[in-house]
């Protein structure tokens, strides 16, 4: 294996709803395109800790961080960052699919049209973005001829792969995902499943998953959270076979979720 | 099993109590048809006292001459075109003013503003609504009077002009507070989408968040539109009650409405100029009623889109 080259890193990050410390010194390294697993019962933080890191959490007002996120090498609490540039090297996906009330394709062609002005967007520069984007998940010869159609409109399964396509034409090179399967069905858990792993070649995935299968399937490594802490982080295989925290133990072996 | 458990509660619960159930049930149907007995009682009294002239009437006249004379001895003439005029003409100008005016502020109060902000920008646009249309019409007569005359060039203060400015005052809270509730419906999931690609707050409003309210914030405007027409007091006050073809900003006008309050009290009951001003009350109520029914298709929209 090459050595190891990290996406995110966090050191001692600490995170307060109001009064609440939801992550209590979070210090962790996110390897490179891989697929990182995010378990834990819930309420444990995992959902908090991913939108850490595209700074989505500062949305509300009442939340304090402290500590320090480095993502691709850079400080993203720095003063000189850019929130947007930040937002489109990291995309995200939700657990309720979102596609916006816009077509299938002006959705994926939303973020383009954030961050370029009109004149730099031909028509034929959208339809290859679009082209590309749906191909990458494996929607292009679903809803090739069904591009006007409203994206709301499209099988949860769809949406949610839709919801990954958008990210793409921004060419994000982290993309977190706050479980993405947890409103589709065995197939579509399958479907994304698969979809993961065909990304994992050219993109860093972090994935919150309630599942532990999922996770065990899925992963190359898992970071077990325990009441805003990460307990353990190790390959997925070594934490399954041989936790070495009683707390992990406890957890994978289903004694709390 | 002919029996729900549902029906067996119900038979077990003392008398009285379904007694009195039934009894607050009756009452409150009462109250959603006495609705409908409002308006059509109204509707028909109004209708009743103006119909005995509508076969009379020389309606190509009525509709197309500003020849506004009731009470002329020689020759009587109902011509309420001016006045048609300049009711749509200050509707029309109020809702220039107030439409960027409201839905900037119901943008800024459901999307820039926070806490404490917030919730008092509320309360003070709530008061702003609850001003009575007669004070709206003493600012009018004393003080945007005076500041029109002195600050702009305009012969007289009271004006179209005038009278806009304080009908579009009256319903910018009512395009605030609804199209602020169409805003805060939209789900907080396309707002997280939107800036989790990189929108900044402003492309996050405008990309998705006002064509994904444009059912609500139409239905706002339309609501505004029949608050302005509507309104008698203030432009009574306000627009110098001059019945005229508006051919500038500040040329006075009269409405139909404020004709109706002018006169109504003047004449005798069952005469034809007060049957007239019925009829008047009547085309009120016919564009009234196309707002409104306009505004409500506008909001069924929203619900079709998400339901
Ligand atoms: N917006 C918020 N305001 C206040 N407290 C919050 C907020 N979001 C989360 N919390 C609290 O922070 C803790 C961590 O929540 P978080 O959503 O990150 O957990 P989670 O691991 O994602 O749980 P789940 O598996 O149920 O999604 C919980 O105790 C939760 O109550
Ligand atoms: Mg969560």
């Amino acid at each position: 294996m090459d050595a190891p080259e990290y996406s995110i890193t966090t050191r001692g990050l600490n995170l307060w709803y109001g009064q609440f410390q939801a992550l209590v010194d979070v210090s962790l390294d996110i390897p490179a395109r891989r697929i990182t697993a995010l378990i834990g019962p819930s309420g444990c933080g995992k959902t908090t800790l991913l939108r850490c890191f595209n700074r989505i959490n500062e949305r509300l007002g009442y939340v304090t961080t402290r500590g320090e996120i480095h993502v691709l090498g850079r400080n993203i609490y720095a003063p000189d960052v850019s929130l947007l540039e930040l937002r489109k090297a990291v995309g995200m996906v939700f657990q309720r699919p979102n596609p916006l009330p816009l077509s299938v394709y002006e959705n994926v062609v939303f973020g383009l049209r954030l961050h370029h002005r009109r004149g730099e967007l031909p028509r034929a520069r959208l339809d290859a973005a679009v082209e590309q984007a749906l191909r990458e998940v494996g929607l292009w010869n679903d809803l090739k001829d069904r591009l006007d159609t409203p994206a709301t409109r499209l099988q949860l399964e769809q949406q949610q792969k839709l919801c990954i396509a958008r990210l793409l034409p921004l060419k994000p090179q982290v993309i977190l995902m706050d479980e993405p399967c947890s409103a589709l069905d065995v197939n579509g858990t399958r479907a994304i499943e698969e979809l993961l792993f065909a990304l994992r070649e050219h993109y860093t995935l972090v994935v919150v998953t309630h599942n532990m299968a999922q996770a065990r399937r899925a992963s190359d490594e898992c970071i077990f959270m325990l009441l805003g802490r990460v307990i353990e982080h190790r390959r997925t295989e070594d934490l399954f076979l041989n936790p070495r925290r009683p707390e992990t133990a406890e957890y994978i072996e289903g004694r709390y979720g | 099993m002919s029996e729900t458990p549902l029906e067996t509660l119900r038979r077990h619960r003392p008398r009285w109590d379904r007694v009195g159930e039934r009894a607050v049930e009756g009452l409150i149907r009462l109250c959603g048809y006495s609705a409908i007995l409002f308006v059509l009682g109204i509707f028909l009294f109004v209708f009743r006292e103006g119909a005995p002239l509508l076969p009379k009437l020389d309606w190509g006249r009525v509709l197309l001459s500003p020849e506004w004379y009731p009470t002329s001895r020689m020759h009587v003439r109902y011509g309420v075109a001016a006045m048609i005029a300049g009711t749509l003409s200050v509707t029309a100008l109020a809702m220039v003013l107030a439409v960027p005016f409201g839905l900037g502020a119901a943008i800024f109060v459901s999307e820039f503003c926070t806490g404490r902000v917030k919730e008092t920008l509320k309360i003070v646009i709530e008061l702003l609504a609850a001003i009575p249309s007669i004070v709206w019409g003493f600012i009018g007569l004393s003080v945007t009077n005076r500041l029109i005359q002195t600050y702009l060039p305009a012969p007289v203060g009271l004006n179209l002009f005038n009278a806009a400015c304080l009908l579009a005052l009256m319903s910018v809270p009512i395009i605030v507070s609804i199209g602020e509730d169409a805003l805060k419906a939209v789900p907080d999931s396309y707002r997280e989408a939107a800036l989790a690609l990189g929108a900044t707050r402003w492309q996050t409003v405008y990309r998705v968040l006002l064509p994904a309210a444009r059912h609500g914030l139409l239905a706002a405007v339309l609501l505004g539109v029949g608050r302005a027409i509507g309104e008698t007091m203030a432009v009574l006050m306000a627009t110098g009650h001059a019945n005229q073809f508006p051919r500038s900003l500040f040329d006075p006008i009269r409405t139909l409405t404020a004709t109706i309050a002018a006169e109504l009290g003047e004449t005798a009951v069952g005469s034809d100029h007060y049957r007239m001003l019925f009829v008047i009350g009547l085309m009120l109520f016919t564009i009234t009623f196309i707002v409104n029914l306009l505004a409500d298709l506008a909001v069924r929209g929203v619900r079709n889109k998400t339901g």
